[in-house]
């Protein structure tokens, strides 16, 4: 069962030059993130929870839809809702312990995060951070893992387990066709009566944010939600009420994805790892075999 | 070792009352299989956006990898260090090994919604190098391709000189002949690369089956969630190897009415105790090093559960194993390789599904039957084509004095 040493080595060279391919391939998206890229700035102390957004959203998308009055029913604020396969954004009501006592409406959706944990665990790259802002979904790719749905911090991508055979991961695209092919607003954006939702670069939105918050410091707490949560997120919220009392999970400032990104690049980074435990067993062998034919 | 003879086969049934019982359970896996495959997903299982991955991935996929690691740690301690006596272990752990793998990937095509893309990961261009998922699914690919490879022996040693076609397909008789000549010395050549490939491969798959879900941060429950995760599930998967070459070897003599291989069997469990010391030394000081014992005494599900995995999956076992005379007794052995099995799938089953908290959760998760009739259904027929090739192919050698 012996092999000569050279062939060995050859082998081993071998195995190395195919593996170091693999991993010369870009480490991380993160890099090369367009300074200019776009964000959403959602206001709560404006939103009226109209679900004029929610409409607006089934509409652009070709998701189910109803009547644009329907939309006015309150009776839907009795639960929390989450977003689905069928309906990419919902609004949620809280009650309001600020000054008017009324309701505190959040519209959730994908929060498009800078560094994201689901475009991370994506096996075969269908989910993708485009470099303007939006997490974008290539269903053709899509082997249907599911793990996207396992490393979102948010809980968003939406499956479709009633199809059979072509089900797919659903989401806010941030309507990516309208805003960056076409120089559109976002529907929801477009639609929303009291600017309650703003559109334009991340970083205009963080500066107009801040700006709010000390202008009125008694409208608003101190705290831009997705500035820094998960490694920042290209929707953002600034609120008069503590985010975790509002339905928002409370994130390290790090992306989940940076600890597992290093964990695996600091395994295999140019397979050094892996050829090294191959070196060794090898050797191991090698050395073993003399000694049990010399005993 | 003169005196070893295969498995005499002929004299052998293989449908015993049990075996027809286990038949059954197969017929009904594949019954509920054939309506996921033509109803989809939602019909027949419990997954939702809360609970994206279920039974299928918790004990087919990661209790899967887990107890098929006897093929890779006989390969080490047989070829690599060549320790002496554990030929009669080599091939039934490859079997398990083969098969356990092969209904892994059985179990990842039937749980993924778009399973004709599965080749996908294949491709250049849809390469995800950051993904642990990328990693694991390359590394299984390669390591089942390698299990095949290394298993091809067994398939020649079977028919060499043996090969009898029946009627009109004699004229090739000649052919295959020389065909598996050849094989046989080609594969001698090789196997050495093979084996140590084999090693490897399941090193990188068994602890990125741990890192997969450190990108879950905040859903496992902090006495599972350590970014030694990886760490965890490849020592755990040394322990559970040999455990598992043990557990299934005792079975397999009882149920073939031969008898137990005690000495190999025992000389294996000596390395358990030291083994299961490393992966609990590496758990404790983890959990002293994130303080995460404050969870170990709050009664809750996950902190009982951490319990089960301590008595079960070490304390039991490890006592047991303390004991020369315990490791020479076939049913202490039993006992204890059964309960660092069965510690390792409580672990599994912790992380990947009970320990696991969705942000928004307004329901648990619990499988829907066809769920389970397809892992039990799985399970069964793994079993069933164990006992068809050590009944049909040289796996099992038999003590005779």
């Amino acid at each position: 069962m012996g092999i000569e040493r050279r062939e060995f080595l050859k082998t081993l060279a071998v195995a190395s030059g195919t593996l170091a391919g693999v991993s010369s391939l870009k480490a991380s998206d993160t890099t090369n993130l367009n300074p200019d890229r776009f964000g959403v700035l959602s206001d709560l102390t404006y939103c009226i929870g109209c679900r004029k957004c929610e409409w607006a959203c089934n509409e652009t998308n070709e998701l189910p839809n109803k009547p644009l009055d329907s939309f006015s029913d309150t009776s839907v604020f009795e639960n929390r809702r989450r977003p689905t396969s069928e309906q990419y954004t919902v609004v949620n009501s809280y009650a309001d312990k600020g000054l008017d006592g009324g309701a505190l409406n959040v519209k959730v959706q994908c929060m498009h995060c800078e560094h994201p944990p689901c475009v991370s665990a994506c096996i075969v790259g269908a989910l993708r951070k485009h470099p303007d802002g939006p997490v974008t979904y290539n269903a053709s790719a899509c082997i249907g893992c599911r793990y996207c749905i396992i490393a979102c911090p948010f809980q968003i991508p939406a499956y479709e387990y009633e199809n059979v055979l072509t089900p797919q991961v659903r989401k806010c695209t941030l309507c990516l066709e309208r805003t960056i092919e076409n120089g559109q607003l976002p529907s929801c954006v477009e639609i929303c009566p009291t600017e309650a939702i703003l559109f334009g670069p991340r970083e205009e939105l963080i500066s107009i944010a801040h700006e709010r918050i000390t202008k009125h410091p008694d409208r608003y707490i101190d705290h831009v939600y997705g500035e820094h949560e998960a490694g920042g997120t290209s929707w953002m919220y600034i609120s008069n009420q503590p985010f975790n009392e509002i339905g928002f999970p409370e994130l390290d400032d790090k992306s989940p994805a940076e600890l597992t990104e290093s964990i695996q690049h600091g395994i295999f980074k140019g397979f050094s790892g892996p050829i090294m435990l191959f070196g060794l067993l090898g050797i191991i062998m090698k050395v073993m075999k003399k000694e049990e034919e010399n005993e | 070792m003169n005196n070893t003879a295969t498995l005499s086969y002929e004299k052998q049934r293989f449908f015993t009352p049990g075996v027809w019982i286990i038949t059954c359970l197969a017929a009904l896996g594949l019954l509920s299989l054939f309506a996921r495959f033509i109803f989809g997903l939602g019909a027949v299982t419990n997954l939702d956006d809360q609970y994206p991955w279920g039974i299928w991935i918790a004990i087919d996929v990661a209790c899967g990898v887990a107890l098929a690691a006897g093929g890779f740690m006989t390969a080490f301690i047989a070829h690599i260090v060549h320790g002496k006596g554990y030929k009669s272990i080599i091939r039934p752990a490859l079997l398990t090994a083969t098969l356990g793998y092969t209904f892994v990937a059985l179990g990842v095509l039937t749980d993924l919604g778009r399973y004709y893309n599965m080749w996908h990961i294949l491709l250049p261009k849809y390469w995800s190098p950051n993904s642990a998922l990328f990693e694991v699914g390359m590394c299984v690919a390669s390591y089942v391709t390698v299990l095949y490879i290394e298993f091809l022996p067994i398939v020649v040693d079977r028919f060499k000189g043996k090969v009898n076609l029946p009627g009109m397909l004699k004229t090739f008789n000649g052919f295959f002949e020389r065909l598996l000549k050849i094989l046989d010395v080609s594969l001698k050549k090789v196997m050495t690369i093979f084996i140590i490939l084999g090693v490897v491969l399941s090193c990188m798959h068994q602890s990125s089956l741990g890192t997969l879900m450190v990108l879950a941060s905040a859903k496992i429950h902090p006495l599972w969630q350590t970014p030694i995760l990886p760490l965890l599930f490849l020592l755990s998967a040394f322990v559970v190897g040999f455990a598992m070459v043990i557990f299934e070897s005792l079975i397999t003599s009882r149920s073939f009415h031969l008898k137990p291989e005690i000495s190999v069997l025992s000389r294996l469990s000596r390395f358990i105790p030291i083994l299961l010391i490393i992966y609990f030394g590496a758990k404790v000081i983890d959990m002293v090093s994130r303080n995460t014992y404050l969870y170990l005494f709050d009664g809750s599900l996950e902190s009982n559960m951490y319990w089960f995995e301590i008595i079960i999956g070490f304390l039991i076992p490890f006592i047991i194993l303390m004991f020369e005379k315990y490791r020479n007794n076939p049913t202490w052995l039993f006992i204890a390789a059964a309960s660092v099995v069965f510690g390792v799938v409580i672990n599994r089953l912790n992380v990947y599904l009970i320990g696991y908290t969705p942000l928004y959760a307004d329901k648990p998760y619990f499988p829907a039957l066809p769920e389970i009739a397809v892992t039990v259904g799985f399970i069964s027929l793994i079993i069933l084509l164990y006992r068809f090739f050590a009944l049909n192919f040289p796996v099992i050698e038999e003590m005779e004095n």
